[in-house]
This record gives structure tokens, sequence and C-alpha cells, in this order.
């Protein structure tokens, strides 16, 4: 038998699994995808509005915190409320998706609590103390939102329903819900006026404090709870899979329900901070398709809720800032999801990479027998 | 690699210095414009629009955010236009937005809050909060004699006979606002088509290019031969496009979208009132509670007529507007409609806002209803004879 030498071919970039990278690493993957996408918001709007590159980052920093080194705080208070409200939404969903229970419904959820909040506001205001109608209306929120949460979990797991169809047609539900309750409180205006019985109390001048100091202690606690306690712990093993809960002896279900409560309650507080803490009022719009962004800040934090915290305030960022650019150069205002979306799309693009490693052929050659 | 990208940084940072430099900080007036859309609703274009316009005019700064929500969204801009860009006025285009102004005017008694459409200036007690509507029942009407012509035309060319002149009409919701404006388009009609009815079609929505899409599509097939709308999207207007249904369009013209079927559309020019509540900032003079444009100021405008228009519509047009603008000529003149089949005398509207919604206020004098006297926002709600609202929406 004659040896020869044979050209192995090789293709000329290799994609190869990692299994050694530091958490660091991971991360530092992450970050040079959001600073690319920043750059790239740079350079497309300077494109779009002939406005200096640098000049973009100077309005969207202003748009979003204002002259704030003058002093003038009212811009990053308005921020900070905007990005507590997402992530409120954010933890809110943070179980039920860690649990692969896909809750699109935290608009609705949302929607209802607020609702709630409203009811309790507008029939029992001036009638009962108003030590006692704030806790009534809080009370009635987090309810409210538990039970529009919980419906879809029962579905799921008495008729084993498809959450995703579930939950979106009770944000529609919801939404038609308010539409009718405007009319009948607006009557001919179709506007609610704010009523301020039963609204959250306002710590010094600061309307936004109470809401934010809310969410953050929210924060703490959903993060001990996903991390420490035992129906956290359920909740991961049902998220990875359903087989291995069942295994051990986890009741599935009543996780699905539990766990569905808990998501709809914190949807539920989430409408109560918006109406009782902010709007005093309600409409269609009040949560604004945030319940849809939250999903994308619980994705995108890996379901650790002080992660989602930093990026409910790079996507609030991204929005208001990239809005501001649009405002200023008469740009559509479709401009600030557009940016959004870059630096998302390009954070979900880079998992890959986290993932993967990319090698490049090297030259060599094979001897085969 | 590196050199290339240092290159680009060094390339950059020359460009900034040079940019820097042309920036000057002139102390002038500077207003803040919000508005619920941007300019892809014809409803916010046609505040934009005339935002620029006013604003070159008036040689003032402009500073405008766009896509501003009906919640505390509202406060939270007008504090970011008083306080971030540090703006004199600030004007907000949607009625929803008029509680939130309302607290930040408040907050900000130096600076003056000017907002279209709504209700409460004349009992919010507030020296620096102001609202303003324009007479557009004059418009709707002018709008409607047009109609009313090319109806006639068809009849003349026994297309339809008197009977069919019937004509469809898309609405946003029940509110007074859409009431006031088809009952004055379907008065218009009638001075010059006395057979004419008219079917109503709500959306329950101001902007919804579908929904208004169908409505006109279901106006049409049950017979309607014109048809109207009050909402914000080119669905109506596509669809007669497409049906070859004449249209009367509001907010703009249509002309380029819908060329064979456009007739005319009548809208608010809202750079008189910029340009007032301006030149009262520049002069420190109050700007008034409530202010109301008319043809006579410019702020109700027809836009020119569509090619398919029946023969003298523009002679009629122009006699009609004369009769308007020297009083000979009353939309709501209580001798041209009926309610329930008999003439009112008398007629009690929800003026003032409350939470009671009471019929606060008699509008009816010397056998004329009096729109936008008693506020600027319209009040007209009675459903009068000729009219049929095929179904309701209140939101």
């Amino acid at each position: 038998m004659s040896q020869k030498i044979k050209k192995h071919h090789e293709p000329l970039i290799h994609i190869v699994k990692r299994d050694d990278l530091l958490g660091w690493q991971a991360w530092g993957i992450r970050l040079a995808a959001i600073a690319v996408g920043v750059l790239l918001i740079g350079v497309i709007s300077s494109l779009l509005t002939g406005e200096n590159f640098f000049k973009v980052y100077d309005i969207m920093f202003s748009g979003v915190f204002g002259r704030i080194f003058e002093g003038k705080t009212s811009m990053l208070w308005k921020y900070l409320q905007d990005t507590a409200i997402l992530l409120c939404l954010g933890l809110a969903v943070a179980p039920a998706f860690k649990m692969k229970f896909w809750n699109c419904g935290a608009e609705g959820q949302a929607l209802v609590g607020g609702l709630a909040a409203m009811f309790c506001m507008i029939t029992f205001g001036g009638k009962i103390s108003e030590f006692l109608l704030v806790p009534i209306v809080i009370a009635a929120s987090i309810l409210a939102g538990a039970i529009w949460g919980v419906i879809p979990a029962i579905f799921k797991a008495k008729w084993n329903t498809n959450e995703t169809l579930f939950t979106l047609m009770m944000n529609y539900m919801a939404t038609q819900l308010i539409a009718y309750y405007v009319y009948i409180v607006g009557g001919g205006s179709n506007v609610i006026t704010p009523v301020s019985t039963g609204a959250l109390p306002v710590i010094g001048n600061l309307q936004y404090l109470l809401n934010v100091l809310i969410v953050a202690a929210l924060t703490v606690a959903m993060y001990v709870f996903l991390r420490y306690s035992k129906q956290g712990y359920e909740i991961a093993v049902v998220g990875e899979s359903q087989n291995t809960a069942r295994y051990i002896g986890i009741n599935v279900k009543k996780v699905f329900l539990r766990t569905m409560m808990l998501s709809g309650a914190v949807c539920g507080v989430a409408g109560m901070l918006l109406v009782a803490g902010t709007d005093h009022s309600i409409n269609t719009n009040t949560v604004g398709g945030q319940g849809f962004t939250a999903i994308m800040v619980a994705w995108l934090g890996k379901f650790n809720p002080f992660v989602m915290a930093l990026m409910s305030g790079l996507i609030i960022f991204l929005r208001t800032g990239a809005a501001k650019v649009a405002d200023s150069n008469f740009l559509n205002s479709s401009f600030a999801d557009i940016s959004v979306g870059i630096v998302i799309l390009l954070l979900v693009g880079c998992e890959f990479f986290v993932q993967y490693s990319v090698r490049l052929r090297r030259a060599k050659k094979e001897v085969e027998a | 690699m590196k050199k290339l990208i240092s290159l680009l940084l060094v390339a950059m940072m020359l460009f900034t210095m040079a940019a820097c430099g042309a920036n000057n900080a002139k102390d002038e007036l500077k207003v803040g414009f919000i508005f619920l859309h941007d300019e892809q609703s014809t409803y916010d274009k046609n505040f934009i629009d005339a935002a620029i316009a006013a604003c070159e005019k008036m040689d003032v700064t402009m500073v405008q955010k766009t896509q501003i929500p009906e919640s505390n969204k509202c406060y939270d801009a007008a504090v970011e236009l008083i306080e971030s860009d540090g703006c004199d006025i600030i004007f907000a285009d949607s009625f929803g937005h008029e509680n939130f102004l309302i607290k930040a005017a408040k907050e900000y008694p130096d600076v003056e809050f000017c907002h279209a459409t709504g209700t409460q200036a004349h009992t919010a007690d507030l020296a620096n909060f102001h609202n303003a509507f324009a007479h557009i029942y004059q418009g709707r009407y002018m709008a409607g004699v047009v109609a009313g012509m090319k109806l006639n035309e068809m009849i003349a060319n026994k297309e339809i006979t008197a009977e069919e002149a019937k004509m469809g009409y898309v609405g946003a919701f029940t509110f007074a606002e859409v009431m006031s404006g088809y009952t004055s388009f379907y008065l218009g009609a009638k001075s010059v088509c006395p057979s004419v009815t008219m079917d109503v079609k709500f959306t329950g929505s101001w902007y919804d290019e579908q929904k208004e899409k169908e409505a006109a599509q279901a106006l049409i097939s049950g017979g309607c031969v014109l048809i109207s709308q009050h909402a914000d999207s080119m669905g109506a207007p596509t669809a007669c496009e497409t049906a070859k249904v004449p249209n009367v369009s509001y907010n703009g013209s249509t002309v380029a979208a819908c060329p064979e079927t456009f007739l005319i559309s009548s809208r608010i020019n809202w750079a008189p009132y910029f340009e007032y509540m301006i030149t009262q900032v520049q002069n420190d003079a109050a700007i008034a509670a409530d202010w109301a444009g008319t043809l006579e100021n410019g702020a109700v405008a027809l836009t020119e007529l569509g090619k398919n228009v029946a023969e003298g519509t523009a002679e009629k047009l122009e006699e009609v507007e004369k009769g308007l603008k020297d009083g000979t000529i009353n939309v709501f003149d209580t001798a041209n409609f009926t309610v329930g089949g008999k003439k009112i005398d008398s007629y009690m509207a929800d003026v003032d806002t409350d939470a009671k919604f009471e019929k606060d206020t008699e509008v009816v004098t010397n056998g004329i209803f009096e729109e936008s006297k008693y506020r600027s926002a319209p009040y007209f709600d009675a459903e009068i004879d000729g009219i049929t609202l095929l179904d309701r929406n209140y939101g």
C-alpha cells in the first residue's frame, strides 16, 4: 500500500463551542456589543441629521438628564421613574420566564392593577379616611394583577392551553375593560380627570421618590426570592426541565399557579405605581407597551434583578436620548425605537460569541494512512 | 486597523471643534410644543406644519416633543421643555393632555401654557393657562356645500335619484367635537341638496387606518355615494379612491393619494393662533383664556378644490364664505334642522367641565345655536333628523 498525502479540506472559519468562558469575559463581550450599538446610533444619527458625531451624544445626554450639572434634577428623577416602572414590569415577568412560562400579559396585568387602583380611588375617595384608602388601593391592585396573571396559569395547568396566546388575549380584555371604565367615569370626554384621593403620598417635594424606592425594595426582594428561597429554586428547576422537576417531587402545576400569581401581583404593583403613584388617572395607554419591553429586560438581565436594573436604565437612556435626537432634528419618532432595537439586536446577537468562539483556519497538512 | 481607528477619531475631533464654534447663544423667545404623535398622523402634522411656519415667521426658536401620551408624561415633557430647554411658552395638542398641562401650569406661573381643544381654561382660574380651538364647523359647512353640489350633479346626471343622495361619515368617537363636525357638514350639504341624508359610523379611535377603511367600505356598500371623515388616518380617503366614491377630507389635502375622488378638505390652520400667542408674550400682553379661530383670521381653512367637483362649486363657495363672514348664514340656525321632528328653541349644553357632566349653559339665542361661544371647544351634541348613527363609540 502506498502512502498518499491528502490535503484535508478545512473551512476558513471554525465555530467552536466555548466551555471555559469566565463570567467577566462574557460580560466583556456584552459590553462590547452595547458599545458597538451606541457607536452605531451615533454614526446613523449624524448621517441622518448632519449633526456631528459627538454632538449626537451631547444631545442624547441632555435629553435624558437635562441641565443636571446646573443642579436641575427634575430630568434625573424622570429618568429614575421611567427606569423604575420598566424594571418593575421586568421583575414581574422574570420568574415566569425563568420557569419558561411565556407571560406576554404583563401589559394587561399592570393595566388591571391600575384599573383596580383607579376604581378604589374614585369609588371610595372622600368616603373613607386616606389612611385606610391607600392600603386598600395597594391591596386591590396587587390582587387584581394576581388574578389576571393566574387565570392563564390555571388554564395551562388544567388543560395545557398555550399561555402565550392566552396572556396576549388577556391584554386585549384588560384594554377594553379600561376603555369601558373610562367611558363610564369620563362621560363624553373620554378622559378621567386626575383624582388625588387614595393616591400614594409624596415624600418631600420629590413626586417620584416613593415609586423609585418601592421598586428598589422589590428588586432586592426578587433577587433574594429567586436566588435563596425554596420557591425560587423550584422555578429554576421547572424552567430547566419539567420532567426533572416532577421526578424530584416538585408539583409543576402548583409552581405554575404560584409563580404566575406572583408575576401578576408585581405587574399589579407597576399598575398601581402608574395610577396611584404617578398619573392619578388611567387610560388604555397608561402602561404604553412597556409590558412587552419588560420581557427584553428580563431576558437581557438573565433574570438577575440587579442586572435587569442596569438593562432598564440602558433601554430608557437610549429611548429617551434617541427621542431627543429625533425631536431636535425633526426626525420621525420611530428613530428612538430603531436605536433601542439596534442595541438589543446586538446584545442578543452577541450571545453567539458568548457561546461559541470563532477560529480562523490554520494552514496545516495532515498525513492520512 | 488601530491606525485607521485613530485616524478616524482625530478626524471626528477636528470636525467637532469646527462645529462647536458656530454655537450662538441668542436670548430669544423659545416655544415648546408637545405633540401626541408625530408627523405620520394627519392631526399632529397639521399642528407641526403650523408650528414650524409660525416660529419661522415670528423668528422664535421651536422645540418639539413628539409621541407624548395623555399621562403624567405630558407633565414631564412640559417640565423638560421649561427646565432643560428654557421655553417661555408651552403648547400641547391633544385633549387628554389638558389635566397634566394644568398641573405644570400651577408649578410654573411664569410660563404660558396653551392647549388646543381643551375645555377647562375658562373655569380653571389660572392666569397662565389657555385653551384654543376654531369655529371649524364653518369650514365643515363649506365642505358640506361642495359635497351637496356634487350630489346635485350626480342627480342631474341620473347616476342616482334624489332619494339616493345618501352620504357616509366616518367619525372617531361619539363626542361633541365629532358630532358638531358631522352635523355642520350635513347642514352644508343640505343647504344645496335638500333631499340628502347621512349615515355615520364610529371607529373608537382617532387614528386607526384599518378601522377607518373598513368603516368607509361598510358605508359605501350600505349605499352611501359620498364619504367624509373625522379621524386622522388615510383609511377613509384611500377606501374612497379604490371604490371611486367622492371624498371630502379633513386635516389637509389628500389629493396626492386620491386624485380622482378628492373634492375638498377643511382644516384648522393653527399658525394664526401660534402667532397670536407668541405676539402676546413678546408684548407682555395677556393671552385670552379661550381663543376660537375663524374664517376671518385664517384659522378655519379650506384646501384647493379637487378636479372632479361639480361645475360652479368655486363660485358657490365664495358666496357661502361671504355669507358666513357677514353673518347672513348661520351654520346652526335652528330654522334649518329638527331634532325628533321638532324645531328646537332652547338647548342646554355641558360647557363647564366638572365631574357631574351637567348640562349647565343655555346656548340658543334668537334661534341660533351659538357654537364655540361659551368656550372654544365645540359642544353641539344634538342628534338631528336626517342623520342616522349606525353605531356609537365613546372610547
